[in-house]
């Protein structure tokens, strides 16, 4: 702390955590645009079950994504309850729906661990490492690779 | 002081064309479309020296160089017709009108600087 | 040269300019043609080739410039009435008219090669009329410019334009001095002129001895009009050339004594005053000091010039006096000139004054339609909610509610209102089509076009060139009968194509129509069956038996011609009509002539859709693909394998493509097509094959917004883009072609798991 010299091992990271499919997880806050209450969305055909359809934003299109059953932690029956994240993945804005938001959490970068092997197949692509907060543990999601159907360059 | 001159020409090449040449050589230039435009803008803006298209809507060259001298206050204001005829005619013509001189077109730009020069000091 | 050149910069804004002065000529000699033209009119095409002219000189378009100048040549003999304008001399304009805009496209690099032997054959004719109206010599081999006597008058030079050093020394020859006797008359005053400035550009070539003469001025007492009574005699020591002297004098020669000799021959009758060495200021100075201070002896200071020019302009103006006292006024006023002005023959935009416009981004104004856009949803999506609340229908919230919806449909329309342009840009250049196909068929034909001003979106007027072309060629070419022909049909030998743009409930209608032969239903109706377009015992009426020929490869001409041609049919017309969320229909009256009539939206940007249900969702079909819809009678439906489905429709049967099925909407175990109510919309891909999609309800129809799905997500299947309904709701957009061909592979697939 009394280390003037702010190295990237030092350098605070500002994170979204959240919940999804009953676990916590979190996000790098500048990817997060804002966050609005559940509206049902228009199902789009003929794309993946987690593909929850598209909602009206402000008159633009915004493709709804159930980030528990993309990473494999069964699909989310949404209510009033529920949120939606909108996340900015390259140029297109994109909605997570989540569980709910719970609060920001400052980290520094050597607080961050590489995400076990155990972790499931879906998770294990997404998840850039863990975090340990107290007696919690979160997931440091990379919302870059969300969207598999967007071809996204490598940030 | 910079010198100001008016461009009177209902194509937009031809005043685009002039603008670069005369603001080029320093001087300072408003345009107008036509004869009665150009009235109005001598009116309001005033100029140093004016250069006239002959065939224009509205008002033609003639017409709009009769309305310039008409105002006592510009009698001597020297007026420079725009031309691509090098007919005695219409050079007779615009003379009587009260042209001060002529610029034949397609103009040279230094040419043309010469001449704005010659009449305007 | 970069983009960055301001020379090349002005040569896209004249060639941006010659579009719209061949425009307005193109204009002006159509009003000639059709007898409504004037004087003015005249002028106004002569203007326009002037100004054509004016500027390929400066960027040294030759071949331009010279036939640009015998067009102007013979517009400035019409114009003085030396010719008249007759018919020949408007077929000649015509002509002209081409080979000019052919001439700029050249320039502009927008064709390849310019038809040289055309522009002379052109050109010829128009000398030809000029030189006394004799009749045109169609073989002109000899073209040499030295022979002809307007090339011959003509003495343009292209000046290129150059702003490079002013290094244009005058030659060095001649005698060794000159001597310039210089008396101004009162006119030279009058024009603005100067003999101040004159004597300072002939000391620019070099040492002057200047020497007034002042004797023929009168004493003050007796100075009752001011009269040019002051001549000055110049000495310039300078081995300069005539022309240089002469061209210092060139705008006074007539208003003015002048004698230039080289120096040492007799001076003529200027008197030899007594000063001998005077500088030219304090003779200048000399000059414009008030009249007594003249007969003084000169002083033989040294003045600066500038401030001798300043008086020399001081003592200018009261000098002259007005020799015809003009009301002074008339300047002031701004309107004063107006009513001098010696062109406007009823002009409409004489008095127009200048219309004020700025040049505005496109990306701007469709963000600002956006936006309104979504101002109108809001204000929807409010109402809809405060409807739901139970309010008083008196309530100050409904009623500012109502006021609100009043004017975001105001804003809305005003912001489109921005957008749209005239279809003017597009109608005019079919006259010149119209000549072409005339001249190519032989047949002898009018157009007419009304509705000019009819306003579309930009985005649309610049699609519509493509379909116009082609129905017009289509009319002359198939429509209209040959000259013999129409005279065994006891119709006038000129046959007429009308062109005609209108509002029709929320869309722009575009019309051509011929008096020509008409649709030959016996032979439309025997292609289509020879073609296997249809059974040969297909019971059409009128009307579905005219609307064959958009059929893909149907074409009545036995050949496909050239003309209407180039290998396109109406089926290429029809789906390039639908591309724009158009439809085109044609009604014919054998013997009478044919209408083709095409509708488009006014703008691209919204699209009229026919609101259905389908698989439980709200889904929009595009109005311009679908043909009908109905509710199937018992024994319409019949089931073809496994799961293939067809339908009844006019003798026909129709694939049924079970639309919340294929787009997977349907619950699996949903039941089968049989087994619920629904409504068949029988539609049209862009191949021209018709197939029916099941839903199982019609909302209604409406016009939409169009959203794209691809700006945050991606091309999603079966589907075009998407809208907002008034709810707030997205609803997805059919696209009919790819829900089409799912369809198809969805029934390969179950035919496939079948056989396996």
């Amino acid at each position: 702390m009394s280390d003037p010299l702010n190295t990237p091992e030092d350098a605070q990271q500002e994170l979204m955590a959240f919940m999804a499919g009953g676990q916590e997880f979190c996000v790098d806050i500048m990817a997060i645009r804002e966050i609005r209450g559940w509206t049902a969305a228009t199902p789009l055909p003929k794309t993946p079950g987690y593909m929850k359809g598209v909602i009206n934003l402000r008159g633009t299109i915004l493709p709804i994504l159930d980030l528990s059953a993309r990473l494999g932690l069964g699909t989310c029956e949404p209510s009033g309850r529920n949120v939606i994240m909108v996340v900015q993945i390259a140029n297109r804005s994109v909605g997570l729906l989540v569980d709910s938001v719970s609060e920001i959490i400052m980290v520094k970068a050597n607080e961050i661990q590489p995400a076990p092997s155990v972790a499931m197949d879906e998770m294990k692509a997404l998840i850039m490492g863990i975090i340990p907060v107290g007696q919690r543990l979160l997931s440091l999601l990379d919302v870059n690779l969300v969207l598999p159907e967007i071809e996204v360059e490598a940030a | 002081m910079t010198k100001k001159i008016l461009t009177v020409d209902d194509s937009r090449t031809m005043r685009d064309m002039l603008m670069l040449a005369l603001t080029d050589a320093g001087y300072e230039v408003v345009q107008a479309e036509d004869g009665i435009d150009g009235l109005e803008t001598l009116e309001r803006e005033g100029a140093d020296v004016v250069i006239t298209d002959i065939n224009m809507p509205r008002l033609d060259g003639f017409g709009f160089i009769e309305g310039v001298r008409a105002n006592p206050a510009h009698r001597g204001l020297p007026v420079l017709v725009l031309t691509t005829e090098s007919s005695v005619e219409k050079k007779t013509r615009a003379k009587e009108a009260g042209a001060t001189g002529w610029i034949v077109k397609p103009f040279d730009p230094v040419k043309l600087v010469d001449v704005v020069r010659r009449v305007s000091g | 040269m970069s983009a960055d050149d301001p020379f090349e910069a002005i040569k896209q804004t004249f060639f941006l300019e010659c579009e719209e002065l061949l425009t307005d000529l193109e204009a002006s000699v159509t009003a000639l043609t059709f007898g409504d033209g004037d004087g003015e009119t005249i002028n106004a095409a002569f203007r326009a080739i002037h100004s054509i002219k004016g500027g390929a000189g400066a960027f040294g378009l030759e071949e331009l410039v010279r036939f640009a100048h015998v067009f102007e040549t013979y517009m400035d003999e019409l114009r003085s009435g030396r010719k008249t304008c007759d018919d020949t001399a408007i077929r000649a304009m015509l002509h002209a008219s081409d080979v000019l805009a052919d001439h700029v496209s050249f320039a502009r690099g927008l064709i390849p090669s310019m038809d040289e032997e055309r522009s002379q054959t052109v050109a010829n004719e128009l000398r030809a009329l000029m030189d006394g109206g004799g009749p045109v010599v169609a073989a002109a081999p000899d073209p040499s410019p030295a022979a002809d006597p307007i090339e011959a008058e003509f003495d343009f030079k292209p000046v290129m334009f150059d702003f490079g050093d002013a290094s244009d020394a005058p030659e060095v020859v001649a005698p060794e001095a000159w001597t310039i006797t210089f008396k101004p008359h009162v006119r030279l005053y009058e024009t603005g002129n100067e003999p101040a400035l004159l004597l300072r550009e002939l000391a620019r070539l070099g040492p002057c001895q200047v020497t007034l003469d002042t004797s023929e001025l009168p004493a003050l007492t007796e100075l009752s009009e001011p009269a040019a009574c002051l001549s000055w005699t110049i000495e310039l020591d300078a081995p300069v050339e005539l022309e240089a002297i002469t061209e210092i004098f060139e705008f006074v020669e007539d208003e003015c004594d002048l004698v230039i000799l080289p120096k040492g021959e007799p001076a003529g009758s200027v008197e030899d005053s007594a000063a001998a060495d005077v500088g030219i200021a304090a003779l200048l100075a000399a000059a414009t000091a008030p009249a007594p201070a003249a007969p003084a002896a000169p002083a033989a200071d040294e003045v600066d010039i500038q401030a001798l020019l300043a008086m020399a302009t001081a003592a200018a103006e009261p000098a002259p006096s007005a020799p015809a006292p003009t009301p002074a006024a008339a300047v002031a006023a701004p309107s004063a000139p107006a009513a001098k002005a010696t062109a406007p023959t009823g002009s409409a935009q004489a008095a127009g004054g200048g219309q004020a416009s700025i040049r505005v981004d496109l990306d701007r104004i469709d963000k600002l339609i956006n936006v309104v856009g979504e101002l109108v949803i809001q204000q929807a999506m409010l109402a809809q909610s405060v409807a739901e609340c139970g309010l008083a229908a008196s309530s100050t919230v409904k009623v500012g509610l109502e006021d609100l919806e009043q004017l975001s449909r105001e804003i809305q329309d005003s912001v489109m209102a921005i957008r749209a342009q005239p279809v003017k840009s597009v109608f005019q250049r079919m006259p010149r089509l119209v000549r072409e196909v005339a001249d190519m068929t032989g047949k002898n034909v009018r157009l007419i076009t009304e509705g000019e001003a009819t306003e579309v979106d930009k985005t649309v007027v610049d699609r519509l060139a493509e379909p116009i072309t082609h129905m017009i060629r289509n009319a002359i070419d198939h429509g209209l009968e040959d000259a013999e022909g129409r005279a065994a049909a006891g119709k006038p030998k000129e046959g007429t194509i009308r062109l005609a743009a209108l509002h029709r409930s929320g869309r722009i209608v575009i019309e051509v129509s011929d008096d020509g032969r008409g649709i030959n239903r016996e032979r439309v109706r025997k292609i289509a069956v020879d073609r296997g377009l249809i059974a040969a015992d297909a019971n059409l009426s009128n009307e579905e038996t005219d609307n064959l020929i958009f059929l893909p490869g149907f074409s009545t001409a036995d050949s496909v011609s050239d003309i209407s041609g180039r290998g396109v049919g109406m089926d290429v017309v029809r789906r390039s009509i639908q591309q724009l969320g158009g439809r085109i229909s044609i009604a014919s009256t054998p013997g009478k002539g044919s209408v083709f009539t095409m509708s488009l939206p006014l703008t691209l940007a919204v699209l009229d859709g026919m609101v259905v249900r389908a698989g439980g969702q709200t889904l929009l079909s595009p109005l311009s693909s679908i043909i009908e819809s109905f509710t199937p009678k018992e024994g319409d439906l019949h089931r073809i394998g496994a799961r293939d489905w067809v339908i009844r429709f006019r003798d026909r049967f129709l694939p049924l493509i079970d639309t919340g099925r294929v787009l997977g909407f349907s619950k699996p175990d949903a039941p089968e097509i049989t087994g619920r109510d629904g409504i068949a919309i029988v539609v049209e891909n862009e191949g021209g094959s018709q197939v029916a999609l099941w839903v199982d309800d019609i909302q209604g129809q409406r016009q939409v917004v169009i959203k794209s799905l691809e700006t945050n997500y991606r091309k999603v299947d079966g589907i075009s883009a998407a809208t907002i309904l008034g709810d707030g709701r997205v609803a997805l957009i059919l696209d009919i072609d790819a829900l089409v061909v799912l369809g198809r592979q969805q029934a390969n697939q179950s035919e496939f798991k079948i056989a396996s």
